[in-house]
């Protein structure tokens, strides 16, 4: 059996936001939101990423997309580097790498239809279709995300969060890309719907063959559906590994208290946890901390901690970790 | 042991230019000293209005408290005139919300904000009530009180300012707290810290607490009873352990095996509710979750199933499946 | 419980779909329960229909001269009274209607147009160059006081009512583009716009298909704020006599005149004094109404309904 391909490279990624102060909008600070993040996603697999708020994991999949320009750094699609393309040539990738938003009331065109709004990218790249065969396009794209093709002269407002997102899962799939980046798809949607927009996910990767980066903070949905999970913490990534020695055997300490603190629907296992509190807030991405950037909670903290920056090295096969007592 | 709070028949509407959003539909319930319930729901069950109704904290108009009693200490609080209430409200009831960024004032200084419900309540003096804010502070937790207590709301992060609210209300040694999705917003890190906070707080004051929430992992942990609701409605009230185990209502049934879990595999496809949240300007006739629901029976669609007890003591659903099966046994 | 797996997508498309309202019947549904804007749009309606059907109705020729019945005050036979000239001043403020809402649309329309694609490149371009150069340009216009700007430019190019719905226009340029480029600002971090790049849709088409529509609301309300302002610059540039000139009757010329005849009749300016200020009024009070119904934060309490 042949290695997986990886279908997207991350190396080495940096995006830093300059701040301006300052009547001459001098650039004083820079908020290191992806300060040095390396992955692969192989074909055809789930890479789920995970992170509490401002760990840098929405910076990473816009920037992948190339919505931000890399400050340092390289995303590759296929072989081709995406960081360094311009103009024309960034565009004609855009059909093979897309992303679904984490906002179904704020992703979609309030004042467009969804006719209008699905065959947008086929307006864009497919100039060929002749408008008939358009709407035949965007009738089977609303088919195959369980939409009726009758909704096509509706407007979003008049959908529920869980249709929009389906539309907007269309709208992504228009031009049949191989790579997609699902940005917190389900965190805007209630309870009761995000199993049906997951589960649909998940099938249309099987029926269409998908690569999806899944970006969360929901770990349990995580879980559910990715085949391996990267962790991020203030820009880095601190362990990578498959999805089940994860959540079973995380070696990272802020893996170990970020699995803990997540509640579980079951009374009798949530009174016997042992959960790891951590301390304290998360440190500003202006003013990450010198040495490993989590020296300031990690409950496991000595010396070297706050010296030496930690690499993320492989401590198992396909297991990787960024931490001085995993050698 | 008398109850603390009796709620019996609440009902709230909303007079929208779009028709009038039946928000609670009758719900009932008891509350004892020292008992933690919690009430989940998604968006459009109404969990948060009937609380808001409680301490008449929605503005009518446009909500209109159709009726019902709620009984707290031997007065019925949707009665009282607003100075009475005025006087419950951070006193002997508090509340925190879900946003801490806007139910702080951002121009007031910390100190001031826990300060006023001192001054106001238990008539201390502006230097004691900045004393026992340093000690609140301190008591939930946050790190150089003294410092903090002369800063405003910007300067913390989120679950600090949870905290604040955490502080001022308990500054008045409230017999029941209420929260509001209170860890909603905030990472689950920070949510973790803020449970373990007001459970440590609620043993060490004996208050009751009411914990609004969508999410039954968090419940699962923290609350004595549950109830469930939908639609403006309580479709099911059980003790913890009971709703977990034995879920009688499909909606309750549905939310568990809909939700993925953290600590196990799931092997097959998650079973997902189907259709969507109800509308609630347009309620159906019967049971408001009949249209997604996949026992189903021709009953559910005419008439709308009362709230019953359906076989263990305390444990009680409105669904005719259950209310005809109990029958039978 | 084993729901088949493929119910959900199949429910979908079972349930009754429920009818909702398009945009502009929605705003103009709100716009009538508006008490202060209903106000506006029926004097908006009176004064169109004056302006269109105006001299089908007019009982006399504005401009026919009748020296026996100078300076009348209002009669039978003359509703409003007659001017200087004898001329009927119901007829000439039906008329003038017409003059001072063509000036009003056409400067409101040069001014909409030029202020708004100056606003649209300044709010949407990334190269901070061009957003300054446009905005600096609009202050520099801004800073001069309207009516004394308007006054400079028909300085320059002549008298007339065509030069005056000109210099109006630019003199109203710039609050287009500062409203445009606000607008525009914020809608272009909104999620929709980021996908459309996502997408790869062209910058010249994201302006007009996804920026423009969302940016709407804030510059409709700005058109009828500016007729107003229009019609009553109009009226002020005529009072000087540089707008329209005689005989055609624009309401500021009557003013004018009528000002210099207040001895012997105070009904020559009232008419056409009380014609301005209702115009201006209910322009101001449509531009109320429409703004509260365009306003976004209403539509969002009614979308979420109950919690």
């Amino acid at each position: 059996m042949t290695a997986p391909k990886a279908l997207v490279e991350v190396k080495d990624l940096k995006k830093y936001f300059p701040v301006r102060k300052g009547i001459f909008r001098r650039e004083t600070v820079q908020v290191k939101a992806v300060d040095g993040v390396t992955f692969d996603v192989f074909e055809r697999e789930t890479l789920g990423l995970v992170g509490e708020s401002g760990c840098g994991k929405s910076t990473t999949g816009n920037t992948i997309l190339r919505l931000h320009k890399p400050t340092a750094g390289t995303v590759s699609y296929d072989g081709v580097d995406l960081s360094g393309l311009q103009g024309e040539e960034l565009r004609q990738m855009r059909q093979h790498v897309q992303m679904i938003f984490q906002n179904p009331y704020a992703s979609l065109n309030p004042r467009l239809t969804v006719g209008q709004i699905v065959a947008e990218p086929l307006h864009t790249f497919r100039s060929d279709m002749s408008s008939r065969e358009r709407e035949e396009k965007v009738q089977e794209l609303l088919r195959l995300v369980g939409l009726s093709p009758a909704f096509i002269n509706r407007y979003p407002h008049e959908f529920s969060g869980g249709q929009r997102q389906r539309i907007g899962i269309a709208r992504a799939l228009a031009l049949e890309p191989a790579f997609i980046v699902c940005d917190e798809p389900i965190a805007a949607l209630d309870v009761s719907i995000q199993a049906q927009v997951v589960n649909l996910l998940r099938r249309l990767q099987k029926q269409l063959g998908l690569t999806y980066l899944f970006i969360s903070h929901d770990l349990s949905m995580v879980r559910y559906i990715s085949d391996r999970v990267a962790v991020m913490y203030l820009g880095k990534i601190v362990e990578i590994a498959e999805k089940k020695t994860l959540y079973h055997d995380p070696l990272h300490p802020y893996t170990q208290s970020l699995l803990s603190a997540v509640p579980v629907a079951d009374p009798k296992r949530e009174r016997s946890r042992q959960r790891i509190i951590l301390k304290g807030d998360v440190p500003s991405p202006v003013n990450p901390p010198q040495g490993c950037n989590f020296n300031t909670r990690c409950p496991l903290v000595f010396d070297r901690c706050f010296v030496e920056e930690p690499e993320l090295r492989e401590a198992a096969p396909g297991h990787w970790c960024a931490c001085h007592l995993v050698e | 042991m008398p109850e603390l709070l009796e709620v019996e028949g609440l009902k709230t509407e909303f007079n929208t230019a779009d028709g009038i959003v039946k928000a609670v539909n009758g719900i009932s319930y008891s509350l004892d000293e020292g008992e933690i319930l919690g009430i989940v729901g998604e968006s459009g069950s109404g969990k948060s209005v009937s609380v808001l109704s409680l301490l008449q904290l929605l503005p009518q108009p446009p909500a209109f408290i159709k009726g019902g009693r709620a009984m707290f200490a031997g007065r019925d609080l949707l009665k009282m005139t607003t100075k009475e209430i005025q006087s419950v409200r951070g006193n002997q009831i508090a509340v925190i919300f879900q946003d801490p960024m806007t139910s702080l004032n951002p121009v007031l200084k910390i100190g001031k904000q826990i300060g006023e419900a001192l001054q106001l309540h238990l008539g201390l003096s502006k230097q004691q009530a900045r004393q026992r804010s340093i000690e609140l502070l301190n008591h939930v937790g946050i790190p150089m009180a003294e410092q903090r207590v002369d800063q405003y709301p910007h300067q913390l992060s989120g679950g600090m300012r949870q905290r604040v609210m955490i502080a001022m209300g308990l500054s008045c040694n409230p017999r029941l707290l209420i929260a509001d999705e209170p860890t909603t917003a905030l990472d689950v890190t920070i949510q973790a810290q803020i449970i373990e906070l007001v459970r440590s707080l609620q043993e060490e004051t004996g208050m009751a607490v009411i914990w609004i929430t969508h999410d039954l992992g968090v419940v699962a942990g923290l609350a004595d009873n549950v109830i469930v609701m939908y639609s403006g409605y309580m479709v099911e009230y059980a003790p913890v352990d009971d709703l977990f185990e034995d879920p009688r209502h499909p909606y309750t049934l549905g939310l568990l095996t809909s939700l993925p879990d953290v600590e196990e595999d799931t092997a097959t496809e998650l079973n997902a509710v189907r259709g969507k949240p109800p509308d609630l300007t347009k309620l159906p006739p019967g049971c408001p979750f009949a249209p997604r629901c996949d026992y189903v029976i021709d009953k559910c669609l005419a008439d709308n199933p009362p709230l019953l007890q359906i076989g263990k003591a305390n444990h009680l659903a409105a669904c005719w499946v259950d209310i005809i099966e109990s029958e039978k046994t | 419980m084993t729901a088949p797996a493929s119910s959900d997508l199949t429910a979908q498309s079972d349930e009754p779909f429920v009818e909702t309202e398009g945009f502009w019947r929605t705003t103009l549904r709100r716009l009538l329960r508006h008490p202060v804007g209903r106000i506006g749009l029926i004097i908006v309606t009176i004064l169109v229909l004056m302006a269109i059907f105006g001299p089908l109705v007019s009982p006399y020729d504005p401009n026919a001269i009748d020296f026996d019945n100078r300076f009348s005050p209002p009669t039978l036979e003359h509703y409003f009274g007659t001017d200087d000239f004898g001329r009927d001043t119901y007829s000439r403020i039906l008329y003038g209607a017409r003059i001072s809402l063509m000036v009003g649309v056409i400067a409101v329309l040069i001014a909409g147009t030029l202020g708004t694609t100056f606003g649209l490149i300044s709010g949407y371009t990334t190269r901070r160059w061009v957003d300054e150069t446009i905005m600096r340009g609009m202050d520099i216009l801004f800073a001069f006081p309207a009516i004394l700007l308007a006054i400079a430019i028909l300085a320059a190019l002549g008298k007339g009512i065509a030069n005056a719905m000109i210099a109006i226009g630019l003199v109203y340029t710039p609050i287009f583009a500062r409203i445009a480029r606000s607008a525009v600002l914020s809608v272009r971090n909104e999620e929709y716009v980021t996908a459309a790049r996502a997408l790869g849709t062209r910058n010249s088409v994201i302006l007009p298909r996804h920026i423009l529509p969302n940016s709407m609301a804030p510059i409709i309300v700005e058109v009828s704020l500016s007729l107003a302002f229009a019609i009553l610059a109009e009226a002020a540039l005529s009072f000087f006599g540089l707008g329209t000139q005689p005989p055609d009757p624009s309401w500021g010329r009557m003013l004018a005149e009528g000002r210099a005849y207040f001895q012997q009749s105070i009904w020559m300016a009232l008419f056409p004094g009380l014609a301005i200020m209702f115009s201006v009024m209910a322009f101001n009070f449509l531009g109320d109404g429409l703004r509260d119904a365009l306003d976004p934060k209403m539509k969002q309490m009614l979308e979420k309904k109950g919690k």
